[in-house]
């Protein structure tokens, strides 16, 4: 067993339950306590990845490329990551992001559509940066085909592909069999990005550095979409119990999350009612808060949005489906609209 | 000579190019599909034409040149082959509707800007999420203003080419730039989505307009559905769900109104299946704008 590279993606995951408002002076913060504990790599974005400031996901209140310089200035080791969703971010705000000192970028694409993000990887690797490819929404297609599209970005250049449970849908068994698949089938390493919201997170992500995962997610706190992330804190704490030496300095971790993190909260997620549907639905994690506003809105459960958006298999980003969703469950609720 | 039908021509013979010729053969207008041109003499779609007795020819622009009776050209190629064709197309002053990502002349959307546009040599579709989705934007920047509009379009992952997705930052860029300059946008942003659900989606897209404080719903409302049912005209499968929502969001200039439009384009079918409404949207537009600038040539004849 190998000790992975830990990515800790508070400010970027845990964007959405900040509703993308983090400041400066919390990125600051929180960059300065991760760097302190030896976290390697930080990704610090919109939660919807560069160019994410929108309606359709929610504004930033403070310009991600300015929270991305700031993360920057403040770490002393720490590599700053982003992430970019084709289709969302463009290659203009990937080129603005490294002029602000972002190394790695984390280029994010549906796990059937690899070959969309082929100009992102190019332009990654000709302006020097590393380069890892995210395969959202992993558990809508069996290993196999997830291990091909991989390849595809394997082909583009990529440093590492990820397999990325979006909906924290994934058994500890699927999750090893996801990893095997992309390692028999690639030369880069491999990673592995989960969500708690079947509590399965860290069990998971244990799953996937024994099948031999070379890079794993954290997000201090759990702090991210849905139920939240694997807590670095505890990734921390199941690297040192597996004798795997990570650099990682636990306690420290823990005293981020609790005094640095935490305060600036606005909630803890949890596998509550509505984060377990998203998990048993198979959705994605962000349709969290959305679905809960469109619940008040159109006064419906949300649960019943989300499960029905599972059933309509919608994919990641697709948050307009969730006013759709309700519109039509209202409906057929109430008769037509007057 | 006094003309009562324009003979036009289909350059490139793709998807875009044999739903192009299904649409000329079945609703011909005052349009007359004189050639089929592409630069595969064992194409598929050339083949395909050749059976439904279509002429065809496999040397591409060079034959359509040739063809001084052809004076409306579509261009399905590719925006790099129609940087090349564009020059030449119009020193021979034939019309190029241009399908491709190129955008040499000015963006053309039929319900928005088509009468501002019949004395251009070459026009361009924009994108499939510009189409659906400008003439909404236009039809409420005529009621009110917009700071800032936003599009998602979200299509079958089958539906979308290689060319699309070798360039999908250049769908949101154009779509944005036709959102402003078309639609009337103070600012504007779009997103794409692909969806691999088996069996495929139809094409959706949701346009956000953050508007004023201040306006007549009423007027708003009748702006969009006059025009969803002038779309509709040419696009059959064009239908909005349910009523526009007007609602209030957090912006970067404070908490404002919006306005929300949830559309869903099926395609006619003609070649491509129905789900590929993204496809349809845009041979259809294209066979619009061809009919008006042939209804002028025609007046212009006589």
């Amino acid at each position: 067993m190998n000790t992975p590279r830990i990515t800790d993606s508070c400010m970027r995951d845990g964007s959405h339950p900040m509703r993308h408002r983090f400041s400066p002076a919390e990125v600051a913060a929180i960059a300065h306590a991760l760097d302190e504990a030896g976290v390697p790599v930080i990704e610090v974005s919109h939660g919807d990845g560069l160019g994410g400031s929108s309606l359709q996901y929610g504004f930033s209140a403070t310009s991600e490329m300015d929270l991305i310089e700031v993360a920057h200035a403040t770490c002393k080791r720490a590599q700053i990551a982003v992430l970019l969703i084709p289709g969302v971010g463009t290659k203009h705000e990937l080129r603005e992001a490294a002029k602000r000192g972002a190394s790695i970028v984390r280029i994010a694409t549906q796990c059937t559509e690899a070959d969309v993000s082929q100009q992102h990887f190019g332009l990654a690797k000709d302006l020097g940066l590393e380069a890892v490819g995210f395969l959202m929404m992993a558990h809508m297609r069996p290993p196999t085909v997830v291990a091909e599209q991989a390849l595809l970005m394997q082909g583009y250049g990529a440093d590492a592909v990820y397999v990325v449970d979006s909906a924290g849908a994934m058994l500890p068994s699927d999750v090893v069999a996801y990893v095997r698949a992309l390692k028999g089938a690639l030369r880069v390493e491999v990673g592995f990005h989960a969500h708690n919201n079947l509590g399965l997170a860290i069990g998971n992500s244990v799953a996937a550095i024994e099948a031999g995962a070379e890079q794993i997610d954290g997000c201090l706190r759990g702090l991210g979409a849905g139920s939240g992330n694997a807590p670095t804190e505890l990734l921390s704490a199941m690297l040192d119990k597996l004798n795997l030496p990570s650099g990682l300095d636990t306690f420290k971790l823990c005293d981020a999350a609790e005094y640095v993190l935490a305060p600036m909260m606005p909630f803890q997620p949890i596998p509550n009612r509505d984060a377990i549907a998203i998990g048993y639905a198979g959705v994605y994690s962000t349709f969290l808060l959305h679905a809960k506003r469109a619940g008040e809105k159109f006064g419906l459960d949300s649960r019943e949005i989300l499960v029905e958006l599972g059933r309509r298999k919608a994919m990641a980003g697709q948050e307009d489906w969730i006013l759709d969703v309700a519109q039509d469950l209202a409906r057929a609720k109430c008769g037509p609209a007057v | 000579m006094s003309l009562d039908s324009i003979n036009v021509a289909i350059l490139g013979t793709g998807n875009i190019g044999s739903d192009l010729m299904f649409k000329l053969l079945r609703q011909p207008g005052n349009l007359r599909l004189a050639l089929f041109a592409g630069i595969d003499a064992k194409s598929e779609g050339l083949a395909r034409a050749r059976t439904l007795g279509v002429t065809v020819s496999d040397s591409g622009i060079d034959a359509i040149l040739e063809a001084k009776d052809i004076h409306i050209v579509f261009d399905a190629t590719s925006a790099k082959a129609h940087i090349h064709n564009a020059p030449r197309l119009s020193a021979a002053e034939r019309i190029a509707i241009d399908l491709t990502p190129a955008a040499c002349g000015p963006y053309v959307v039929p319900s928005a800007n088509l009468r501002t546009c019949l004395n251009e040599p070459n026009v361009n579709l924009i994108t499939c999420g510009g189409q659906a989705t400008i003439p909404l934007v236009h039809a409420i920047s005529q009621v009110t203003s917009i700071a800032y509009a936003e599009i998602v379009s979200t299509v079958a992952s089958v539906s979308a080419g290689p060319g699309t997705r070798q360039n999908i930052d250049e769908f949101t860029h154009t779509t944005a730039r036709g959102l402003e300059q078309i639609g009337g946008a103070r600012l504007a942003k779009a997103i794409i989505i692909l969806n691999p659900a088996v069996p495929p989606i139809f094409m959706r897209n949701t346009i956000y307009a953050i508007v004023p404080e201040e306006f007549d719903e009423r007027a708003l409302t009748r702006a969009i559905l006059d025009r969803v049912t002038e779309i509709q005209a040419y696009v059959p499968g064009y239908r909005l769900k349910g009523a526009p929502v007007f609602d209030q969001a957090d912006t970067p200039h404070g908490r404002r109104r919006t306005v929300t439009m949830l559309l869903e384009v099926a395609g006619a079918g003609d070649y491509l299946p129905p789900y590929a409404g993204n496809l349809d949207i845009m041979t259809a537009s294209a066979c619009r704008v061809a009919q008006v600038f042939a209804e002028k040539l025609i007046a212009d004849s006589q």
